[in-house]
């Protein structure tokens, strides 16, 4: 193989393994004091972002309402949690401590869904 | 070539009365104050103009007003004085030629289900002509408590979560509530229980009662992705069938539409409080801002006058301004 050849299929192969390895990288917003950690769910445009989160088991998730209509995050059984009305700038944070998928959405505009699992 | 005046029907395919291009034409009116009255299989127009309103209203047997969507407590750039428009729709109200006898406002009456904001939307609605408001909640209305607050306030003669029917001039009215129980991912909702008790609520009607069936989410599937529909509308809808008048009332979408579909007339009011977006035309149904000087063209009240022996009831949008 010429020089540049192999320079440039060094290259890519570094570039894959970089490409691969930021998979498991941790997401940005992610903050961990200790043992616990937090993760920011947004709420904005009657939708939250994101939509679908993976988080471990003992993370707290916290919802911020930065739409100019109020929302209510609600667990899709009414039951695992409910937040109380969330105008702009509220927040609702609810620790995950059990694993398994927990679906829910704002329970004034129901279109609005969301899902966490828990791993 | 036989020419046809310009209202007179022309094609009546359906033999329902309406001809597609005098519907089309009443669609285009809609927003703009006109008049669209259909008699004997005629589909009129009325336009602005002072005389030909009032002449149609003073025939007039019964005469209502729908407001809707004062989201009282709501101050965000759309609108930051939600006091003072819907002061100025009650200002309208006590200025239009035929008194109306009441009022329906369906719903949304709060923006967060506060005491202080059922309190203030009371006191200003006193100051108002008609006496009589016939409330149904909006989703606004029932957050925190599954409208225990909003039955105690506006629940007096209801069943359930607040449904409810009387009679006006031998005109029925019907209250519906749909924003209860709402499922993930779902439309509005009216439920087993409120269904069965409408069924058995127009059994005992003729089909000449002229039925009028308010209710805060539209009843038709206007734009499912917005949540701008309610999913168990079409049984309702069944019951009303054979009825020689249906209109049906609605709020939630804070603009103004109409539909005609055979004897059933739907339409959405504008809000008191702040416009949303036509489907589609944003990211979400969200409050849309407009120049201060565009606001109050986009807000509004909507005037109903009945005529006995007219099948549809005349249904006149009027903007604030």
């Amino acid at each position: 193989m010429k020089t540049w050849t192999k320079c440039v299929y060094a290259a890519s192969v570094l570039g894959m393994f970089v490409a691969v390895g930021s998979l498991f990288a941790k997401p940005a917003h992610e903050k961990e004091t200790g043992t616990e950690a937090k993760v920011e769910v947004e709420i904005d445009n009657f939708a939250f972002s994101p939509q679908d989160l993976t988080i471990a088991a003992g993370t707290t998730v916290e919802w911020v309402n930065r739409d100019d209509i109020p929302h209510v995050v609600v667990s899709d059984d009414r039951k695992t949690f409910k937040s109380k009305v969330l105008d702009t700038d509220e927040k609702f944070s609810y620790t995950f401590t059990k694993p398994g998928t927990y679906t829910y959405f704002c329970s004034i505009h129901p279109k609005m869904t969301g899902k966490v699992i828990v791993q | 070539m036989k020419r046809h005046s310009k209202d007179e029907l022309a094609h009546d395919h359906n033999h329902d009365g309406i001809d597609r291009r005098g519907f089309l034409k009443c669609m285009a009116w809609a927003g703009t104050g006109a008049l669209c009255l259909m008699n004997g299989g005629v589909l009129r127009s009325a336009s602005l103009s002072g005389r030909s309103q009032e002449a149609a209203r003073s025939a007039a047997d019964l005469s209502f007003v729908q407001i809707s969507d004062s989201h009282m407590g709501f101050n965000k750039p759309a609108n930051q004085d939600v006091v003072g428009t819907l002061k100025a729709a009650v200002e309208k109200i006590n200025a239009l030629p035929n008194p109306p006898e009441f009022l329906l406002h369906t719903g949304d009456i709060s923006h967060l289900s506060k005491p202080e904001e059922f309190d203030t939307v009371e006191q200003i609605l006193k100051s108002c002509v008609a006496k009589d408001v016939f409330y149904v909640p909006g989703e606004h209305d029932v957050i925190n408590d599954e409208g225990a607050q909003y039955l105690e306030r506006f629940g007096k003669g209801s069943t359930g979560a607040g449904w409810r029917s009387f009679d006006k001039k031998g005109v029925r009215f019907i209250g519906l509530v749909n924003v209860m129980n709402l499922k993930a991912g779902g439309l509005g909702s009216l439920g087993t229980e409120q269904l069965a008790w409408l069924e058995q609520e127009l059994k005992g009607l003729s089909t000449s009662t002229p039925i009028v069936v308010y209710a805060h989410i539209p009843l038709w599937n206007i734009y499912p992705e917005w949540g701008w529909g309610t999913e168990d509308s079409a049984q309702a809808l069944g019951y009303l069938k054979r009825f020689g008048s249906v209109t049906v009332l609605n709020g939630h979408i804070h603009q103004t539409m109409q539909k005609v579909e055979g004897q059933v007339t739907f339409h959405t009011a504008a809000s008191t409080a702040f416009p949303q977006p036509e489907p589609g035309k944003a990211d979400g149904p969200g409050p849309m801002k407009v120049p201060a000087e565009e606001l109050r063209k986009l807000l509004g009240i909507t005037d109903v006058n009945f005529v006995r022996g007219q099948q549809a009831l005349a249904i006149v949008d009027s903007k604030l301004t």
